[in-house]
Protein backbone atom coordinates (compact mmCIF):
# COMPACT_ATOMS: atom_id res chain seq x y z
CA UNK A 1 0.00 0.00 0.00
CA UNK A 2 1.40 3.61 -0.98
CA UNK A 3 1.88 6.13 2.09
CA UNK A 4 0.23 8.70 2.42
CA UNK A 5 1.48 12.07 3.06
CA UNK A 6 0.16 14.52 5.32
CA UNK A 7 -2.62 16.49 4.32
CA UNK A 8 -2.40 20.21 2.79
CA UNK A 9 -3.97 21.64 5.89
CA UNK A 10 -0.40 19.91 7.79
CA UNK A 11 1.59 21.58 5.04
CA UNK A 12 0.38 24.47 5.26
CA UNK A 13 0.31 25.28 8.96
CA UNK A 14 4.23 23.46 9.03
CA UNK A 15 4.95 26.68 6.51
CA UNK A 16 4.04 28.91 8.71
CA UNK A 17 5.96 27.31 11.47
CA UNK A 18 8.68 27.41 9.14
CA UNK A 19 8.30 30.77 8.20
CA UNK A 20 7.79 31.99 12.03
CA UNK A 21 11.75 29.79 12.27
CA UNK A 22 13.23 31.19 9.40
CA UNK A 23 11.95 34.61 8.47
CA UNK A 24 13.46 36.57 11.01
CA UNK A 25 16.48 35.00 10.15
CA UNK A 26 16.36 36.42 6.79
CA UNK A 27 15.16 39.98 8.04
CA UNK A 28 19.04 40.27 9.55
CA UNK A 29 20.43 38.61 6.06
CA UNK A 30 18.51 41.33 4.26
CA UNK A 31 19.28 44.52 6.33
CA UNK A 32 23.13 43.66 7.06
CA UNK A 33 25.51 46.71 5.94
CA UNK A 34 26.90 44.13 3.39
CA UNK A 35 28.76 47.07 1.59
CA UNK A 36 30.63 48.05 4.70
CA UNK A 37 30.63 44.37 6.47
CA UNK A 38 33.95 43.65 6.31
CA UNK A 39 35.24 46.59 8.06
CA UNK A 40 32.83 45.89 11.26
CA UNK A 41 33.62 42.01 11.36
CA UNK A 42 37.20 43.09 11.67
CA UNK A 43 36.34 45.73 14.03
CA UNK A 44 38.44 45.22 17.59
CA UNK A 45 35.50 45.12 19.19
CA UNK A 46 33.82 42.34 16.97
CA UNK A 47 37.18 39.95 17.19
CA UNK A 48 37.50 40.71 20.84
CA UNK A 49 34.04 39.15 21.50
CA UNK A 50 34.36 36.61 18.64
CA UNK A 51 37.79 35.35 20.66
CA UNK A 52 35.74 35.57 24.18
CA UNK A 53 32.85 33.77 22.96
CA UNK A 54 34.45 30.83 21.11
CA UNK A 55 36.82 30.76 24.78
CA UNK A 56 34.08 30.72 27.09
CA UNK A 57 32.10 28.69 24.72
CA UNK A 58 34.16 25.71 24.57
CA UNK A 59 35.45 25.61 27.97
CA UNK A 60 31.93 25.56 29.30
CA UNK A 61 30.89 22.64 26.75
CA UNK A 62 34.73 20.74 28.04
CA UNK A 63 32.88 21.36 31.85
CA UNK A 64 29.60 19.99 30.75
CA UNK A 65 30.95 17.03 29.54
CA UNK A 66 33.43 16.39 32.27
CA UNK A 67 30.15 17.10 34.84
CA UNK A 68 27.40 15.89 32.54
CA UNK A 69 28.09 12.70 30.91
CA UNK A 70 28.73 11.06 34.86
CA UNK A 71 25.29 13.07 35.82
CA UNK A 72 23.92 11.28 32.80
CA UNK A 73 24.50 8.24 33.82
CA UNK A 74 23.07 8.73 37.03
CA UNK A 75 19.85 9.63 35.81
CA UNK A 76 19.50 6.82 32.93
CA UNK A 77 19.71 4.65 36.32
CA UNK A 78 16.99 6.87 38.55
CA UNK A 79 14.75 5.07 36.66
CA UNK A 80 14.63 2.17 39.27
CA UNK A 81 14.58 4.88 42.05
CA UNK A 82 11.49 5.69 43.91
CA UNK A 83 9.11 7.96 42.34
CA UNK A 84 10.34 11.38 44.39
CA UNK A 85 13.75 11.25 44.02
CA UNK A 86 13.71 10.29 40.94
CA UNK A 87 10.96 13.14 39.84
CA UNK A 88 13.57 15.40 41.90
CA UNK A 89 16.56 14.49 39.90
CA UNK A 90 14.68 15.08 36.35
CA UNK A 91 13.58 18.16 37.09
CA UNK A 92 16.89 19.66 39.11
CA UNK A 93 18.50 18.48 35.58
CA UNK A 94 15.34 20.81 33.69
CA UNK A 95 15.49 23.67 35.77
CA UNK A 96 17.69 25.64 33.41
CA UNK A 97 15.75 24.68 30.39
CA UNK A 98 12.37 25.96 31.84
CA UNK A 99 14.12 29.46 34.34
CA UNK A 100 14.33 32.55 32.36
CA UNK A 101 18.33 32.88 32.47
CA UNK A 102 18.19 36.20 34.36
CA UNK A 103 17.03 34.23 36.88
CA UNK A 104 19.78 31.64 36.90
CA UNK A 105 22.45 34.76 36.40
CA UNK A 106 20.95 36.11 39.81
CA UNK A 107 20.95 32.75 41.41
CA UNK A 108 24.04 32.35 40.69
CA UNK A 109 25.31 35.75 42.06
CA UNK A 110 23.22 35.16 44.88
CA UNK A 111 24.91 32.14 45.44
CA UNK A 112 28.83 33.28 44.63
CA UNK A 113 28.47 36.73 45.18
CA UNK A 114 30.65 38.63 47.33
CA UNK A 115 28.12 38.57 49.82
CA UNK A 116 26.44 34.79 48.67
CA UNK A 117 25.99 31.44 50.65
CA UNK A 118 29.37 30.26 49.19
CA UNK A 119 30.77 33.64 47.57
CA UNK A 120 31.77 34.81 51.42
CA UNK A 121 33.82 32.04 52.03
CA UNK A 122 35.34 32.02 48.67
CA UNK A 123 35.89 35.95 49.85
CA UNK A 124 37.94 35.01 52.82
CA UNK A 125 40.68 33.25 50.56
CA UNK A 126 40.94 35.95 48.53
CA UNK A 127 38.36 33.71 45.57
CA UNK A 128 36.21 36.43 43.69
CA UNK A 129 34.31 35.00 40.56
CA UNK A 130 31.26 37.57 39.64
CA UNK A 131 32.28 39.91 36.96
CA UNK A 132 35.07 37.68 35.47
CA UNK A 133 35.57 35.22 33.22
CA UNK A 134 35.20 32.18 35.01
CA UNK A 135 31.77 33.97 36.02
CA UNK A 136 31.25 33.74 31.81
CA UNK A 137 31.91 29.88 32.63
CA UNK A 138 29.75 29.18 35.13
CA UNK A 139 26.71 31.18 33.61
CA UNK A 140 27.24 29.17 30.37
CA UNK A 141 27.60 25.98 32.20
CA UNK A 142 24.45 25.81 33.85
CA UNK A 143 22.08 26.87 31.02
CA UNK A 144 23.81 24.40 28.37
CA UNK A 145 24.62 21.52 30.95
CA UNK A 146 20.97 19.99 30.26
CA UNK A 147 21.45 19.88 26.75
CA UNK A 148 24.17 17.49 26.99
CA UNK A 149 22.78 15.51 30.32
CA UNK A 150 19.23 14.65 27.91
CA UNK A 151 21.67 13.73 25.04
CA UNK A 152 23.56 11.48 26.50
CA UNK A 153 20.47 10.11 28.41
CA UNK A 154 18.81 9.54 25.46
CA UNK A 155 21.60 7.58 24.08
CA UNK A 156 22.31 5.48 27.19
CA UNK A 157 18.56 4.58 26.73
CA UNK A 158 18.76 3.88 23.94
CA UNK A 159 22.28 1.59 24.25
CA UNK A 160 21.88 -2.21 24.56
CA UNK A 161 23.49 -2.15 28.30
CA UNK A 162 23.64 -5.72 28.49
CA UNK A 163 26.74 -5.25 26.67
CA UNK A 164 28.29 -3.94 30.04
CA UNK A 165 27.84 -7.23 31.83
CA UNK A 166 29.53 -8.58 28.66
CA UNK A 167 32.62 -6.58 29.71
CA UNK A 168 32.26 -7.21 33.52
CA UNK A 169 32.68 -10.73 33.13
CA UNK A 170 36.16 -10.49 31.06
CA UNK A 171 37.17 -8.85 33.24
CA UNK A 172 36.32 -5.32 33.51
CA UNK A 173 35.96 -3.39 36.59
CA UNK A 174 32.54 -0.76 36.80
CA UNK A 175 35.15 1.94 35.69
CA UNK A 176 37.04 0.49 32.58
CA UNK A 177 33.64 -0.93 31.73
CA UNK A 178 32.66 2.87 31.64
CA UNK A 179 35.47 3.70 29.77
CA UNK A 180 35.50 1.03 27.15
CA UNK A 181 32.73 0.35 26.68
CA UNK A 182 29.51 3.00 28.01
CA UNK A 183 31.18 6.21 26.72
CA UNK A 184 31.69 4.51 22.86
CA UNK A 185 28.61 2.85 22.87
CA UNK A 186 26.85 6.46 23.62
CA UNK A 187 29.64 8.46 21.62
CA UNK A 188 27.20 9.54 18.80
CA UNK A 189 24.92 10.94 21.93
CA UNK A 190 28.11 13.08 23.79
CA UNK A 191 28.58 14.40 20.01
CA UNK A 192 25.48 15.56 19.48
CA UNK A 193 25.06 16.70 23.21
CA UNK A 194 28.15 18.77 22.72
CA UNK A 195 27.13 20.39 19.71
CA UNK A 196 24.13 21.62 21.11
CA UNK A 197 25.92 22.57 24.52
CA UNK A 198 28.17 24.48 22.39
CA UNK A 199 25.68 26.27 19.87
CA UNK A 200 23.92 27.17 23.63
CA UNK A 201 26.51 28.23 25.38
CA UNK A 202 27.34 30.36 22.78
CA UNK A 203 24.10 32.15 22.29
CA UNK A 204 23.73 32.68 26.52
CA UNK A 205 22.79 36.15 27.23
CA UNK A 206 20.50 37.01 30.27
CA UNK A 207 22.50 34.83 32.74
CA UNK A 208 25.92 35.95 31.79
CA UNK A 209 24.87 39.43 31.69
CA UNK A 210 23.50 39.27 35.09
CA UNK A 211 26.50 37.42 37.36
CA UNK A 212 29.28 38.56 35.14
CA UNK A 213 28.29 41.91 33.12
CA UNK A 214 29.75 43.23 30.19
CA UNK A 215 33.47 44.22 30.71
CA UNK A 216 34.96 44.40 26.91
CA UNK A 217 37.74 41.51 26.50
CA UNK A 218 36.53 40.25 30.32
CA UNK A 219 32.92 39.10 30.15
CA UNK A 220 31.09 40.53 27.03
CA UNK A 221 30.59 38.15 24.98
CA UNK A 222 29.03 37.77 21.26
CA UNK A 223 25.10 38.21 22.19
CA UNK A 224 26.07 40.61 24.77
CA UNK A 225 28.14 42.38 22.37
CA UNK A 226 25.22 42.49 19.72
CA UNK A 227 22.47 43.66 22.34
CA UNK A 228 24.77 46.53 23.48
CA UNK A 229 25.57 47.78 20.00
CA UNK A 230 21.91 47.34 19.25
CA UNK A 231 20.90 50.62 21.66
CA UNK A 232 23.92 52.61 19.80
CA UNK A 233 24.76 51.16 16.01
CA UNK A 234 22.67 49.06 14.71
CA UNK A 235 24.77 48.02 11.93
CA UNK A 236 27.29 47.13 14.21
CA UNK A 237 24.85 44.63 16.13
CA UNK A 238 23.86 43.27 12.79
CA UNK A 239 27.03 42.18 12.06
CA UNK A 240 27.57 40.48 15.28
CA UNK A 241 24.60 38.59 15.33
CA UNK A 242 25.70 37.99 11.70
CA UNK A 243 28.67 36.01 12.81
CA UNK A 244 26.66 34.43 15.58
CA UNK A 245 24.39 33.39 13.21
CA UNK A 246 27.17 31.97 11.10
CA UNK A 247 28.45 30.06 13.71
CA UNK A 248 25.44 28.72 14.81
CA UNK A 249 24.94 27.14 11.32
CA UNK A 250 27.69 26.11 10.94
CA UNK A 251 27.60 24.02 14.19
CA UNK A 252 24.09 22.66 13.53
CA UNK A 253 25.88 22.05 9.69
CA UNK A 254 28.63 19.98 11.12
CA UNK A 255 26.01 17.95 13.08
CA UNK A 256 25.16 14.35 11.11
CA UNK A 257 21.89 14.00 11.26
CA UNK A 258 21.69 11.14 13.37
CA UNK A 259 23.33 13.15 16.46
CA UNK A 260 20.39 15.76 16.42
CA UNK A 261 17.78 15.27 18.56
CA UNK A 262 14.53 13.83 17.50
CA UNK A 263 16.51 12.08 14.54
CA UNK A 264 16.99 8.22 14.80
CA UNK A 265 18.88 6.95 12.06
CA UNK B 1 44.83 -27.93 35.49
CA UNK B 2 43.42 -30.64 37.96
CA UNK B 3 39.84 -31.91 37.27
CA UNK B 4 37.92 -28.73 38.45
CA UNK B 5 34.48 -28.61 39.46
CA UNK B 6 31.72 -25.82 39.98
CA UNK B 7 29.24 -26.41 43.04
CA UNK B 8 26.35 -24.33 42.87
CA UNK B 9 23.28 -24.63 45.59
CA UNK B 10 21.30 -21.50 45.63
CA UNK B 11 17.95 -19.34 46.23
CA UNK B 12 17.43 -16.24 44.15
CA UNK B 13 14.74 -14.13 43.87
CA UNK B 14 12.88 -12.38 40.98
CA UNK B 15 9.68 -10.34 42.27
CA UNK B 16 7.79 -12.71 43.43
CA UNK B 17 9.69 -15.91 41.89
CA UNK B 18 11.33 -18.14 43.63
CA UNK B 19 14.39 -19.96 42.22
CA UNK B 20 16.62 -22.78 44.43
CA UNK B 21 18.55 -25.03 42.24
CA UNK B 22 21.53 -27.42 43.81
CA UNK B 23 23.89 -29.09 41.23
CA UNK B 24 27.69 -29.80 40.74
CA UNK B 25 29.56 -29.38 37.29
CA UNK B 26 32.81 -31.41 36.58
CA UNK B 27 34.98 -30.69 34.21
CA UNK B 28 35.04 -32.14 30.93
CA UNK B 29 31.32 -33.23 31.71
CA UNK B 30 29.20 -30.43 30.77
CA UNK B 31 26.03 -29.80 32.10
CA UNK B 32 22.80 -28.69 30.49
CA UNK B 33 20.35 -26.58 32.70
CA UNK B 34 17.00 -27.49 30.75
CA UNK B 35 13.45 -25.99 31.22
CA UNK B 36 10.30 -24.44 29.50
CA UNK B 37 10.64 -20.74 29.39
CA UNK B 38 10.56 -18.75 32.50
CA UNK B 39 11.15 -21.73 34.16
CA UNK B 40 14.64 -19.91 36.00
CA UNK B 41 17.47 -21.35 33.50
CA UNK B 42 18.32 -17.87 32.39
CA UNK B 43 17.88 -16.73 36.18
CA UNK B 44 20.56 -20.01 37.20
CA UNK B 45 23.03 -18.71 34.33
CA UNK B 46 22.84 -14.93 35.60
CA UNK B 47 23.36 -15.77 39.27
CA UNK B 48 26.89 -18.00 38.45
CA UNK B 49 28.23 -15.42 36.36
CA UNK B 50 27.23 -12.62 39.06
CA UNK B 51 24.64 -10.70 36.55
CA UNK B 52 22.24 -11.22 39.36
CA UNK B 53 22.15 -11.57 43.40
CA UNK B 54 21.58 -14.75 45.50
CA UNK B 55 19.70 -14.68 48.20
CA UNK B 56 21.46 -17.70 50.07
CA UNK B 57 23.16 -20.20 49.27
CA UNK B 58 27.14 -20.66 47.79
CA UNK B 59 28.55 -21.29 44.48
CA UNK B 60 31.73 -23.23 44.75
CA UNK B 61 34.60 -22.73 42.07
CA UNK B 62 37.52 -25.10 43.22
CA UNK B 63 36.13 -24.36 46.21
CA UNK B 64 36.20 -20.77 45.65
CA UNK B 65 33.07 -19.46 46.96
CA UNK B 66 31.68 -17.13 43.88
CA UNK B 67 29.00 -15.34 46.18
CA UNK B 68 29.86 -12.13 46.68
CA UNK B 69 32.06 -11.85 44.42
CA UNK B 70 31.59 -8.68 41.55
CA UNK B 71 31.05 -10.45 37.88
CA UNK B 72 34.93 -9.17 37.26
CA UNK B 73 36.27 -11.12 40.21
CA UNK B 74 34.67 -14.35 39.43
CA UNK B 75 36.61 -15.83 36.29
CA UNK B 76 33.16 -17.58 34.53
CA UNK B 77 33.15 -16.79 31.15
CA UNK B 78 29.65 -16.10 29.14
CA UNK B 79 28.59 -16.94 26.25
CA UNK B 80 25.54 -15.05 25.43
CA UNK B 81 21.95 -15.60 23.57
CA UNK B 82 22.54 -12.76 21.22
CA UNK B 83 26.23 -12.95 21.62
CA UNK B 84 26.28 -8.72 22.89
CA UNK B 85 29.64 -8.42 20.81
CA UNK B 86 31.20 -5.04 21.63
CA UNK B 87 29.88 -3.48 18.45
CA UNK B 88 32.23 -0.95 18.29
CA UNK B 89 35.21 -2.74 18.39
CA UNK B 90 36.58 -5.24 15.61
CA UNK B 91 36.90 -9.22 15.91
CA UNK B 92 40.23 -8.70 17.07
CA UNK B 93 39.92 -6.31 19.68
CA UNK B 94 36.56 -8.16 21.11
CA UNK B 95 38.63 -11.24 21.39
CA UNK B 96 41.19 -9.34 23.04
CA UNK B 97 39.28 -7.24 25.29
CA UNK B 98 39.51 -10.00 28.36
CA UNK B 99 43.54 -10.04 27.73
CA UNK B 100 43.36 -6.62 28.11
CA UNK B 101 41.07 -6.24 31.04
CA UNK B 102 43.71 -9.14 32.65
CA UNK B 103 46.17 -6.55 32.79
CA UNK B 104 47.88 -6.39 29.30
CA UNK B 105 48.49 -3.01 26.54
CA UNK B 106 46.43 -3.57 23.52
CA UNK B 107 49.27 -4.06 21.28
CA UNK B 108 49.96 -7.21 23.58
CA UNK B 109 46.65 -8.32 23.76
CA UNK B 110 46.22 -8.20 20.06
CA UNK B 111 49.47 -10.41 19.78
CA UNK B 112 47.80 -12.73 22.39
CA UNK B 113 44.53 -12.67 20.70
CA UNK B 114 46.20 -14.06 17.23
CA UNK B 115 46.02 -17.48 18.42
CA UNK B 116 42.26 -17.73 19.58
CA UNK B 117 41.81 -15.99 16.15
CA UNK B 118 43.28 -19.33 13.92
CA UNK B 119 41.95 -21.51 16.52
CA UNK B 120 38.17 -20.82 15.65
CA UNK B 121 38.96 -19.66 12.49
CA UNK B 122 38.66 -15.78 11.91
CA UNK B 123 41.90 -15.26 10.79
CA UNK B 124 40.45 -13.87 7.86
CA UNK B 125 37.74 -11.66 9.66
CA UNK B 126 40.00 -9.93 12.42
CA UNK B 127 39.29 -6.17 10.70
CA UNK B 128 35.72 -6.76 10.62
CA UNK B 129 32.97 -5.08 13.39
CA UNK B 130 30.05 -7.20 14.69
CA UNK B 131 27.06 -5.83 12.40
CA UNK B 132 29.29 -7.45 9.16
CA UNK B 133 29.40 -11.12 10.85
CA UNK B 134 26.93 -13.81 10.33
CA UNK B 135 25.18 -15.65 13.10
CA UNK B 136 27.39 -18.50 13.35
CA UNK B 137 30.45 -15.88 12.50
CA UNK B 138 29.35 -14.06 15.45
CA UNK B 139 29.06 -17.24 17.75
CA UNK B 140 32.81 -18.04 17.15
CA UNK B 141 33.83 -14.67 17.86
CA UNK B 142 31.69 -14.87 21.39
CA UNK B 143 33.28 -17.97 22.07
CA UNK B 144 36.42 -16.99 21.13
CA UNK B 145 36.26 -13.83 23.22
CA UNK B 146 35.05 -15.85 26.29
CA UNK B 147 37.70 -18.46 26.45
CA UNK B 148 40.49 -15.88 25.59
CA UNK B 149 39.64 -14.61 28.62
CA UNK B 150 40.89 -17.70 30.26
CA UNK B 151 37.98 -18.14 32.43
CA UNK B 152 37.83 -21.78 34.89
CA UNK B 153 34.50 -22.06 34.31
CA UNK B 154 32.21 -21.58 30.65
CA UNK B 155 28.48 -20.25 30.88
CA UNK B 156 26.62 -20.78 27.39
CA UNK B 157 22.75 -19.38 27.13
CA UNK B 158 21.31 -21.16 24.33
CA UNK B 159 23.88 -20.84 22.03
CA UNK B 160 21.82 -22.09 18.79
CA UNK B 161 19.12 -19.46 19.42
CA UNK B 162 20.14 -16.64 17.54
CA UNK B 163 20.94 -18.69 14.45
CA UNK B 164 19.46 -20.07 11.22
CA UNK B 165 18.38 -23.33 11.40
CA UNK B 166 20.05 -24.75 8.34
CA UNK B 167 23.41 -23.98 9.99
CA UNK B 168 22.70 -25.03 13.89
CA UNK B 169 23.61 -28.66 13.11
CA UNK B 170 27.04 -27.96 11.47
CA UNK B 171 27.92 -24.85 14.20
CA UNK B 172 26.49 -26.93 17.47
CA UNK B 173 28.89 -29.93 16.20
CA UNK B 174 31.87 -27.67 16.02
CA UNK B 175 31.00 -25.88 19.58
CA UNK B 176 31.06 -29.82 20.92
CA UNK B 177 34.54 -29.42 19.70
CA UNK B 178 35.28 -26.35 21.40
CA UNK B 179 33.79 -27.12 24.64
CA UNK B 180 35.55 -30.64 24.33
CA UNK B 181 38.99 -28.58 24.42
CA UNK B 182 38.09 -26.13 27.59
CA UNK B 183 39.47 -27.54 30.74
CA UNK B 184 36.88 -25.87 33.68
CA UNK B 185 33.38 -26.84 33.97
CA UNK B 186 30.97 -25.61 31.74
CA UNK B 187 27.05 -24.59 31.92
CA UNK B 188 24.75 -24.76 28.80
CA UNK B 189 21.48 -23.45 29.25
CA UNK B 190 18.80 -24.97 26.33
CA UNK B 191 15.20 -25.80 26.04
CA UNK B 192 16.65 -27.75 22.69
CA UNK B 193 16.96 -31.76 23.06
CA UNK B 194 19.70 -32.07 20.19
CA UNK B 195 21.94 -29.30 22.28
CA UNK B 196 21.65 -31.26 25.30
CA UNK B 197 22.51 -34.34 23.23
CA UNK B 198 25.43 -32.82 20.77
CA UNK B 199 27.03 -30.44 24.04
CA UNK B 200 26.09 -32.19 26.98
CA UNK B 201 26.70 -34.91 29.49
CA UNK B 202 25.05 -34.38 32.36
CA UNK B 203 21.59 -32.60 32.51
CA UNK B 204 19.41 -30.67 35.24
CA UNK B 205 15.63 -29.93 34.73
CA UNK B 206 14.67 -26.58 36.19
CA UNK B 207 11.10 -26.32 36.10
CA UNK B 208 8.76 -23.55 38.26
CA UNK B 209 12.25 -22.22 39.82
CA UNK B 210 12.84 -26.02 41.47
CA UNK B 211 14.90 -28.88 40.01
CA UNK B 212 12.90 -31.75 39.06
CA UNK B 213 15.21 -33.96 37.26
CA UNK B 214 18.82 -34.51 37.25
CA UNK B 215 20.96 -37.03 35.43
CA UNK B 216 22.50 -37.96 32.15
CA UNK B 217 20.88 -37.48 29.00
CA UNK B 218 20.56 -41.47 28.78
CA UNK B 219 19.06 -41.79 32.19
CA UNK B 220 16.63 -38.58 31.24
CA UNK B 221 15.42 -40.58 28.02
CA UNK B 222 15.06 -43.91 29.68
CA UNK B 223 13.21 -42.29 32.70
CA UNK B 224 11.51 -39.14 31.88
CA UNK B 225 10.24 -37.78 35.27
CA UNK B 226 7.74 -35.27 34.09
CA UNK B 227 5.54 -34.61 31.27
CA UNK B 228 8.06 -31.88 30.27
CA UNK B 229 11.24 -34.36 30.02
CA UNK B 230 9.28 -36.89 28.25
CA UNK B 231 8.55 -33.67 25.62
CA UNK B 232 11.79 -33.10 25.35
CA UNK B 233 12.83 -36.53 24.57
CA UNK B 234 10.18 -37.16 21.92
CA UNK B 235 11.59 -33.73 20.44
CA UNK B 236 14.92 -35.64 20.24
CA UNK B 237 13.93 -38.71 18.97
CA UNK B 238 11.67 -36.94 16.51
Amino acid sequence: MRRRGPAVTVWVIAGFALALLVLPLLGILLSAPWPHLPALLVAPETLQALGLSLLTGVISTALCLVLGIPLAVVLARSVSWPVVPRRLLRAAVTIPLVLPPVVGGLALLLLLGRNGVLGKFLALIGVTIPFTTGAVVIAQTFVAMPFLVFAVEGALRGADRRVELAAASLGASPLRVFRTITIPLVAPGIAAGAVLCFARALGEFGATITFAGSYPGVTRTLPIASYLASQTDLDQSIALALVLLVVSVAVLLGLRDRWLPGVRG
Amino acid sequence: MSASALVADVTARRGSFELTAAFNVSAGRPLALVGPNGAGKTTVLNVLAGHADVERGSILLDGRDLVGLSPEARRVGVVFQDFLLFPHLTVADNVAYGIRMRGSRRAAARVAARPWLERFDLGALADRYPHELSGGQAQRVALARALAAEPEALLLDEPMASLDVEIRDDVRAELAGHLRDFAGPTVIVTHSAADVAALAVDVVVIEHGAVTQRGTWASLRQAPATPYVTRLVRQHEE
